[in-house]
C-alpha cells in the first residue's frame, strides 16, 4: 500500500505541478488575481504531495519491504537504520525523488514567503518553477519509478554499494541538491523577468538571498563531498578532477560570479542583461550536471546506472531548457533598458573582472569536462582529461582572481582610485611577503611556486582583514567607537570578509596538503615501526570483528612522537559478503589542522599487511576555508538589507550606517 | 572617459582574459593530455617509451606476481595481444585476475608498462566503461561480464526479479 500511495502521490504533483505551469500564466494575461493566486496553492500542495512522496520511499525503505525494486536492489535487512533511510537517495531513483522533493521544497518557500512580490512576478516564477517540476515527475515516472513491485519478492535484499554507507552520504547529497536546484529560484526569476519584460534593481533584492542560500548549500555539499572521499576512499585524494566533481564545481563558480553582479545590479542598477543571463547558465550548468550524472555517459564513483532512455530523456530535458531559456534570452534581452555608468576602475569594474574570471575558470572547467566526450563521439578515440590539465589552465585564472579579491571590497562605487586602494593594502601586502619570506625558509628552498601561493593565500586574508579594519578604523580611533561602528557596519560587509578569507585559507590548505605531502607506503609486520614527519607509527596487530552486514580486518596503530604516546589509531578493511565487495576505512589522527591518515591494503599470507601513511599538513584548512566561506554567506543573509519581506529601515537610521 | 571609451575597456580587457585563457588551453592541451589504448593498440601503433597513456584490459588469470615490498608485475591482456605492467604500492579493493582494470602510466624502455595509477572497478558487477567499449568493438565482449554474480539470486531465494533483470548496478571506477 505504502508504495502506491507514493506512486499515487507523486503523479497527483505531476498533475499539480501541470496546472501550475499554465493557470497562473493565463492569469497574469488576464490580470486576474484569482487565477495567479492558483500558483501559490498549487506550489503548496505540490510539496505536500512530492512529502507524502518521499516519506513513502523512505518508509519502505525502513521497513525492508523488498517487494519494491529499489529497496530489493538498494537495501538489506541487517544494514543500521541510519543507513536505510539514507540509502533512499544512494541510488538513481531516490536521488531523483529527492532532487524534486527539493524543487518542490523551494517553489514551496517561495509561494509561503514570496507575499512581498508583485503578484504577477510570483505567478510567472511559480510557472517557470512548474515547468522544470513537470519535466523531472515525467522523468521520474516514466524512466525511474523508485515504486515499483517485484512480482516475487525476494527474502533479502542486495545491499547499498558499501562505500555510501557512511554518514556522508546523510550529509552531502541532500546538502548538493540543496545547492543546485535552490539555483532553479534565481532562474525562474530570470525567464518570469524576461518574459515580462521588466527589470529592475528590487528584482535583484528578491533573488539575491535565493541564490546565496543556494550557493551556501553548493559550498558546504561541495566541501563535504570533497571530505567524504578524502576519508572514505583510502587515496588520501580530496579532489580528483572527476567530471561529476567538475560538475557541482561549475554552478559553484558560476553562482558565485550570480552573487557578485547580482550585486552590482541591486546597487547600481548596472549589469542586468548579464545578471539575467548568468541566472539561466547557473541553472543549466545545475542542469548538465544532472545530466553528467544520471545519464551514465562517464564512468565515475557518483554514475549509478546506465540505462540509455533515461539519458535520452535528460537530454531532451536539458536542450528544452537550456535552449528555450536562451533562446528567449537572445530575444528578449535587448529590450531590457541599460542601467547606470562606471568606469573601468570602480567597485563595479572589479566586479566585472570577477565575472570574467570566473566565467572563464568555468568555462575551462567545462571544456574539461566535455572534451573527451566529444572526442569520444568525433575522432574515436578515448582520452582522459585530469589534473595536469587543470594546474596549467584553471590554477593560474584562479591565482588571477585571488590577486584582485583584495581590490574589490576597497574601491569605490562608480569611480574608484587604484592607487589608493593599493596604499590601504601595503600591510596586506607586507604580511603576505613575510609570508612567503618564512615558508621559503621553512622550506629551505623547495619548491618555488608553494611560497608564492600561500603568500597569494595571506594576501586574501590580510587583504579581507584590512578592508574591516578600515571600516571599523580600529587603529585610527578609540577602542569605544570602533565597537561602535562594528556594531553599526551591515552584516553583509562581515560575511564578504569571512567569505573572501575563507578563500585564502582554502588555498593555503591546499598548497601545504600538496606540496609537503608525505607518505609512506610498504608492507609491514607486527611491532613494525614507520617512521613519517616526526612520528612513529608502531603495528601493535592485527583482529577481526563482526559488523552488522559485514566483516572487517581491523590493524591496530600505535603513534607516538619522540618516545611520547599520543593516540591508538585503527584503520579497518571490511568485507561485505552481500555484494562481495570491501571497503577500506582509513583512521584519522587529528593534531591541529594536520593529519596523520592510515589506510589498509592487503593482507599477505605471512601475517603482514600494506599499509599507507600519509603526513597531511594543515589538510583541514581546504575544508575550513568552504565553512568560512558558507558562514559568510549566512552573516550576509542574515543582513537586513536582504531579509525576505523586513521592513524598509527608516531614514534617518539609514543615514547612519557607514558607507558601503 | 566617453562612455564608448568606457565600453571598449570592458570589451577589451574581457577579450583579453579570454585569449589569455584560450592560451592556457591549448598549451595545456599539448601535453598533459591523457590517451586510451588497449594492449592491441599499442602493438599496432609504435607508442614511444615516456609517454603516458591509459592502458585498459583484463587482468591475464595467472599473471599477477607480488614481489618485495608491494612491488607487483601482471599482465593486461585484451584477447588481442598482451601487455606486462610492473606497479608498486597498494592494488585497489577489486583488483581481481579475469577483472577489468584500467592503468595509468608509461612504456618503459624494455617495454614494460609502469604504472603509477591502477584504477579497477569498484564493485562485482562493474567493468569499466572504456575496457568495455574497447572489448566490444574487438568482439570480445562476453555478455556474462556485466551480469550479476549468480550467488545473489541464490541468496534471495532463486526469485529472479521480474523488475531487475537488464543488468546490476555498475558504480564506477574509483582511484
Amino acid at each position: 500500500m505504502i508504495a502506491e500511495s507514493g506512486h499515487y502521490a507523486l503523479v497527483l504533483a505531476l498533475g499539480l505541478a501541470l496546472i501550475q505551469s499554465i493557470v497562473p500564466l493565463i492569469g497574469a494575461r488576464l490580470r486576474d488575481a484569482a487565477l495567479m493566486n492558483v500558483a501559490r496553492s498549487t506550489a503548496l500542495a505540490q510539496l505536500l504531495f512530492v512529502g507524502a512522496s518521499f516519506v513513502a520511499l523512505v518508509m519502505l525503505h525502513v521497513n525492508s519491504d523488498f517487494s519494491v525494486a529499489n529497496v530489493y536492489e538498494n537495501s538489506h535487512s541487517m544494514k543500521p537504520l541510519i543507513y536505510k533511510i539514507t540509502g533512499v537517495w544512494g541510488n538513481h531513483e531516490g536521488s531523483m525523488l529527492l532532487w524534486v522533493s527539493i524543487l518542490a521544497l523551494f517553489g514551496g518557500l517561495v509561494a509561503a514567503f514570496g507575499n512581498n512580490l508583485p503578484l504577477s512576478l510570483r505567478a510567472h516564477v511559480l510557472a517557470v518553477q512548474a515547468w522544470i517540476a513537470s519535466a523531472f515527475y515525467l522523468f521520474i515516472l516514466v524512466t525511474s519509478n523508485p515504486f515499483l513491485r517485484i512480482a516475487n519478492p525476494p527474502i533479502e535484499g542486495r545491499d547499498l554499494n558499501p562505500v555510501l554507507q557512511d554518514v556522508g552520504l546523510a550529509v552531502h547529497p541532500p546538502m548538493l541538491y540543496l545547492g543546485y536546484v535552490g539555483f532553479s529560484i534565481s532562474f525562474s526569476f530570470a525567464i518570469a523577468a524576461l518574459m515580462e519584460g521588466r527589470i529592475d534593481a528590487a528584482w535583484a533584492r528578491w533573488v539575491r538571498p535565493w541564490t546565496l542560500v543556494a550557493w551556501i548549500f553548493l559550498t558546504l555539499g561541495i566541501a563535504m563531498g570533497s571530505y567524504w572521499a578524502y576519508y572514505e576512499l583510502g587515496w588520501g585524494g580530496w579532489w580528483f578532477w572527476d567530471p561529476v566533481e567538475n560538475a557541482s564545481l561549475m554552478p559553484w563558480l558560476a553562482g558565485t560570479a550570480l552573487l557578485h553582479s547580482a550585486l552590482v545590479m541591486e546597487k547600481r542598477n548596472a549589469l542586468k542583461v548579464w545578471t539575467i543571463l548568468l541566472s539561466i547558465l547557473t541553472f543549466s550548468l545545475s542542469l548538465l550536471g544532472t545530466f553528467l550524472v544520471r545519464s551514465g555517459v562517464i564512468t565515475s564513483v557518483h554514475a549509478f546506472a546506465t540505462d540509455p532512455t533515461r539519458g535520452v530523456f535528460i537530454l531532451l530535458i536539458l536542450c528544452l531548457f537550456i535552449g528555450g531559456s536562451l533562446s528567449l534570452f537572445a530575444g528578449r534581452a535587448t529590450s531590457l533598458k541599460q542601467g547606470g555608468l562606471f568606469a573601468p576602475i570602480s567597485r563595479e569594474g572589479a566586479l566585472v573582472l570577477n565575472n570574467l574570471l570566473l566565467t572563464v575558470a568555468c568555462a575551462v572547467v567545462l571544456f574539461g569536462t566535455l572534451y573527451p566526450l566529444a572526442m569520444e563521439m568525433l575522432a574515436d578515440f578515448k582520452m582522459s582529461v585530469g589534473a595536469p590539465f587543470y594546474n596549467l589552465t584553471f590554477a593560474p585564472l584562479f591565482a588571477l582572481l585571488l590577486l584582485a579579491v583584495p581590490f574589490g571590497p576597497m574601491l569605490a562605487w562608480k569611480r574608484g582610485d587604484l592607487l589608493g586602494v593599493t596604499q590601504r593594502l601595503l600591510a596586506a601586502g607586507v604580511a603576505s611577503l613575510v609570508a612567503v619570506a618564512i615558508a621559503w625558509g621553512w622550506a629551505s628552498g623547495g619548491a618555488t611556486l608553494a611560497p608564492l601561493a600561500i603568500g597569494l593565500g595571506v594576501f586574501v586574508i590580510a587583504g579581507a582583514v584590512t578592508d574591516l579594519v578600515e571600516r571599523t578604523g580600529l587603529v585610527r580611533l578609540p577602542f569605544a567607537t570602533v565597537l561602535h561602528r562594528a556594531r553599526g557596519l551591515p552584516r553583509s560587509a562581515w560575511g564578504t570578509t569571512f567569505a573572501h578569507a575563507g578563500l585564502g585559507v582554502a588555498l593555503i590548505g591546499i598548497v601545504c596538503e600538496t606540496t609537503w605531502n608525505s607518505e609512506y607506503i610498504a608492507t609491514m609486520k607486527q611491532n613494525e615501526v614507520a617512521h613519517i614527519a616526526g612520528y612513529d607509527v608502531k603495528l601493535d596487530g592485527l583482529f577481526q570483528r563482526q559488523g552488522p552486514n559485514y566483516r572487517e580486518m581491523i590493524a591496530e596503530f600505535n603513534v607516538s612522537r619522540d618516545g611520547e604516546t599520543l593516540s591508538v589509531m585503527t584503520p579497518s578493511k571490511r568485507s561485505f559478503t552481500t555484494r562481495g565487495s570491501s571497503t577500506t576505512e582509513a583512521a584519522l589522527l587529528t593534531r591541529g589542522a594536520s593529519q596523520l591518515y592510515i589506510s589498509l591494503g592487503d593482507a599477505t599470507a605471512e601475517g603482514s599487511i600494506a599499509v599507507r601513511i600519509y603526513h597531511k599538513p594543515l589538510v583541514l584548512l581546504i575544508w575550513w576555508g568552504p565553512v568560512l566561506m558558507a558562514f559568510g554567506g549566512v552573516l550576509s543573509l542574515s543582513d537586513r538589507r536582504l531579509r525576505v519581506g523586513a521592513p524598509k529601515p527608516a531614514r534617518a537610521k539609514q543615514r547612519l550606517q557607514p558607507a558601503e | 572617459m566617453t562612455r564608448k571609451q568606457r565600453r571598449m575597456t570592458i570589451i577589451g580587457g574581457s577579450l583579453a582574459v579570454l585569449a589569455l585563457a584560450a592560451g592556457l588551453v591549448l598549451n595545456a592541451l599539448r601535453d598533459s593530455i591523457v590517451f586510451f589504448s588497449t594492449p592491441t593498440m599499442v602493438a599496432e601503433k609504435h607508442v614511444a617509451p615516456g609517454k603516458r597513456f591509459r592502458l585498459g584490459g583484463l587482468v591475464q588469470p595467472g599473471s599477477l606476481q607480488r614481489g618485495d615490498n608491494l612491488a607487483v608485475t601482471f599482465e593486461v591482456a585484451d584477447g588481442n595481444a598482451k601487455l606486462p605492467v610492473a606497479y608498486k604500492g597498494i592494488l585497489p579493493d577489486l583488483f581481481r585476475e579475469g577483472q577489468g582494470v584500467v592503468a595509468e602510466g608509461a612504456l618503459d624502455a624494455s617495454g614494460v608498462f609502469k604504472a603509477d595509477t591502477v584504477l579497477a572497478k569498484h564493485d562485482e558487477t562493474y567493468m569499466p566503461k572504456d575496457v568495455a567499449d574497447a572489448l566490444k568493438k574487438q568482439g570480445h565482449w562476453k555478455d556474462d561480464y556485466g551480469a550479476k554474480p549468480s550467488e545473489n539470486d541464490k541468496a534471495s531465494g532463486g526469485a529472479k526479479p521480474a523488475a531487475t533483470t537488464a543488468q546490476g548496478s555498475p558504480q564506477g571506477a574509483v582511484r
